[in-house]
């Protein structure tokens, strides 16, 4: 399948996702899709730079906090429709990335992971001094009751997210299709063989942190205008950080179908077991299904099924 | 920016006053207040010196079990009223034996299949996470403090001021440097485990089992964390988020050191102590967590050998 026709096709079932999610006409349903359209982006944004590459990012909260304050930031300085915010968002974001990945990428890969560790609680420290966006106290984000040609504002939301999922999706099976993809892979396989060979490491990684963080910066982009209050404990929340790297390690991390059914899957576990026991319980279970996961099935949910088929076949 | 002063809960008494002044009592008592901290710093550090400087393993749940050392001195003294650091000595088998076991799964899982570091970062990572929720799900995220007859008090030389909070843990961590250094360096297991560091192969020839010697190396470097906990837990209360302020502390300390070399370990985290506690009397305890990153991002880009690196 061409990019071009598998664009149209995801633009196709993102528009059926859209009216159905209308028919059920709950606004619950549009809150609770939000939230998991978010981790489909942030997921898949995770692994195109660690799933590809192997190069982990804890700091996933952090780039999707970056994204969220600087529309805080401009929602205060001048006002600008969400779309612009979004990709203001993801411009920060990706320069946030691609200095992370100058000064650390040509180390051992360890010390990129405890770099993007540390970025979080330093971004966070300085968020929390910076009065301008609320400071440790949080920011009101007043949010517009109506679209007029659509309908209450968490549907435009749900309508720009669901736009987000698509761009990062195509972008994603796109680089795993082109010659970015395949050094990409080299250089998760033997970085040093790849590196003789004459890849361009140090180039691809961080095309690949440009890109996966300015995805992130994206995702965070409309969060204030979600959430209505956004404070730096939540914006720079550790489950931002656990989810994007549980999503793509439960599904599978070589493809983009991976993130895609590991957000699916675990948004929707997390959503029903923050509604029916509790939302401590509910980090607990994305937990453990990460070591579990990581422990029994390496490839995941995508490695076992194309497992099962191979053994059907013979 | 000065009024977010007041939230620290680190702030040590009689480190600063609000005077913006810059008097010598403040100077040499922000001196004394980082090179004690510094001490209880070291402490933190030298398990991961070991997991990762000599071992390789990239453990980012380290603090997570420094919390938990924390929690199980709170429980002991607040239920028996025995010493925290006593009993974190008690404890120390029991967080060897946990560390050897961790190993034995990350050693089957992972390192046995080849250099998958995702997997195994993403695992410690996932530990770190299940056991700071279920500290909270068990205590809540209330902070706990324990009792203990040094914490208060403070001795008084002149204008310097030592705080037996600080001190107390400044002095068992560096005896427990002293007594790491003894093993690595005099003790059989302790060069054995300074040669899985240089050269596995040889090991192997030499007919010993890296993996034996990292099993023993990866349980000491748990047991350390028994005894930073409760130290932890004398300097300042701790709820079980408190664990995440120290991995980008603790990776610092251990980069600046110089891979898997305690005297650099202990020099470096002397050296983080003292920036820190100046950073937080001269600009206020709000921005010490950032002190740390920088030092990090400094170190990787122009000396990531570290001070004493080989």
């Amino acid at each position: 399948m061409r990019t071009r026709v598998f664009l149209l096709v995801s633009i196709a079932v993102a528009a059926v996702v859209f009216f159905a999610a209308r028919m059920v006409n709950n606004d619950y349903v549009f809150f609770a899709g939000y939230t998991i359209l978010q981790f489909i982006v942030l997921a898949t944004a995770w692994n195109i730079l660690g799933g590809y590459t192997g190069y982990v990012n804890f700091g996933s909260a952090a780039f999707f906090a970056m994204g969220a304050y600087s529309t805080v930031f401009f929602h205060k300085a001048f006002p600008m429709p969400i779309p612009i915010l979004i990709l203001i968002g993801g411009v920060v974001s990706g320069v946030v990335g691609f200095g992370m990945g100058y000064l650390t990428l040509r180390l051992r890969g360890a010390f990129f992971a405890i770099a993007t560790l540390a970025l979080a609680v330093v971004l966070q420290t300085l968020v929390v001094n910076w009065d301008y966006v609320g400071g440790s106290r949080g920011a009101y984000i007043i949010r517009p009751n109506d679209i007029a040609w659509l309908g209450p504002y968490i549907q435009y939301l749900f309508l720009l997210m669901l736009t987000l999922v698509v761009v990062s999706l195509t972008i994603a099976r796109w680089i795993e299709r082109s010659q970015l993809g395949y050094g990409f892979a080299t250089i998760r396989d033997d970085e040093l063989a790849a590196e003789a060979s004459g890849v361009p490491t140090l180039k691809l990684k961080l095309v690949a942190t440009t890109i996966s963080g300015a995805l992130m910066g994206m995702a965070g982009a409309p969060f204030p205008y979600y959430i209505g209050y956004l404070q730096p404990s939540s914006a720079f929340g550790l489950e931002y950080a656990v989810n994007s790297i549980a999503m793509p390690m439960i599904g599978g991390t070589t493809s983009w179908v991976g993130p895609l059914i590991g957000a699916i899957l675990l948004g929707s576990l997390q959503q029903i077991a923050t509604v029916t026991i509790s939302s401590a319980v509910n980090l607990l279970i994305v937990g453990l299904l990460l070591v579990a996961f990581v422990i029994i099935a390496p490839n995941g949910i995508v490695g076992l099924v194309q497992g099962w088929m191979r053994r059907r076949e013979k | 920016m000065r009024s977010s002063a007041e939230e620290g809960i680190r702030r040590k008494p009689g480190d600063w006053g609000e005077q913006v002044g810059f008097s010598f009592d403040l100077v040499i008592n922000a001196l004394i207040a980082g090179i004690l901290l510094g001490g209880f710093y070291a402490a933190v550090t030298l398990g991961v010196s070991i997991s990762f400087g000599i071992l390789d393993i990239v453990n980012i749940a380290h603090p997570a079990f420094i919390i938990l050392g924390s929690y199980i001195a709170y429980i002991v003294n607040t239920r028996l009223g025995i010493d925290p650091i006593v009993v974190s000595v008690v404890m120390l088998p029991v967080f060897y034996l946990l560390g050897a076991g961790i190993y034995q799964v990350y050693y089957e899982s992972f390192e046995k299949h080849g250099q998958d570091a995702l997997r195994g970062l993403s695992f410690f990572f996932g530990l770190l996470f299940v056991t700071e929720v279920m500290l909270i799900l068990v205590f809540g995220v209330d902070y706990r403090y324990v009792e203990a007859p040094y914490i208060g008090p403070s001795w008084r030389l002149g204008v310097m001021d030592f705080p037996l909070r600080m001190l107390v843990p400044c002095l068992a961590a560096l005896a427990m440097f002293g007594v790491l250094q003894i093993i690595l360096s005099y003790t059989f297991i302790g060069r054995a485990i300074s040669a899985v560091a240089q050269d596995q192969l040889a090991l192997r020839l030499m007919g010993a089992s890296p993996t034996r010697i990292k099993r023993i190396a990866f349980g000491i470097s748990i047991a350390t964390t028994a005894v930073a906990g409760a130290l932890l837990i004398i300097i300042q209360p701790v709820e079980p988020s408190v664990g995440r302020e120290y991995i980008g502390r603790v990776f610092a300390i251990c980069v600046l050191g110089g891979l898997g070399s305690l005297p650099g370990t202990v020099i470096a985290a002397m050296l983080l102590g003292i920036i820190e506690s100046f950073t937080a009397t001269f600009y206020g305890p709000s921005w010490a967590p950032a002190v740390a990153f920088g030092v990090l991002l400094l170190t990787l880009a122009f000396r990531p050998a570290g001070l004493l690196g080989r």
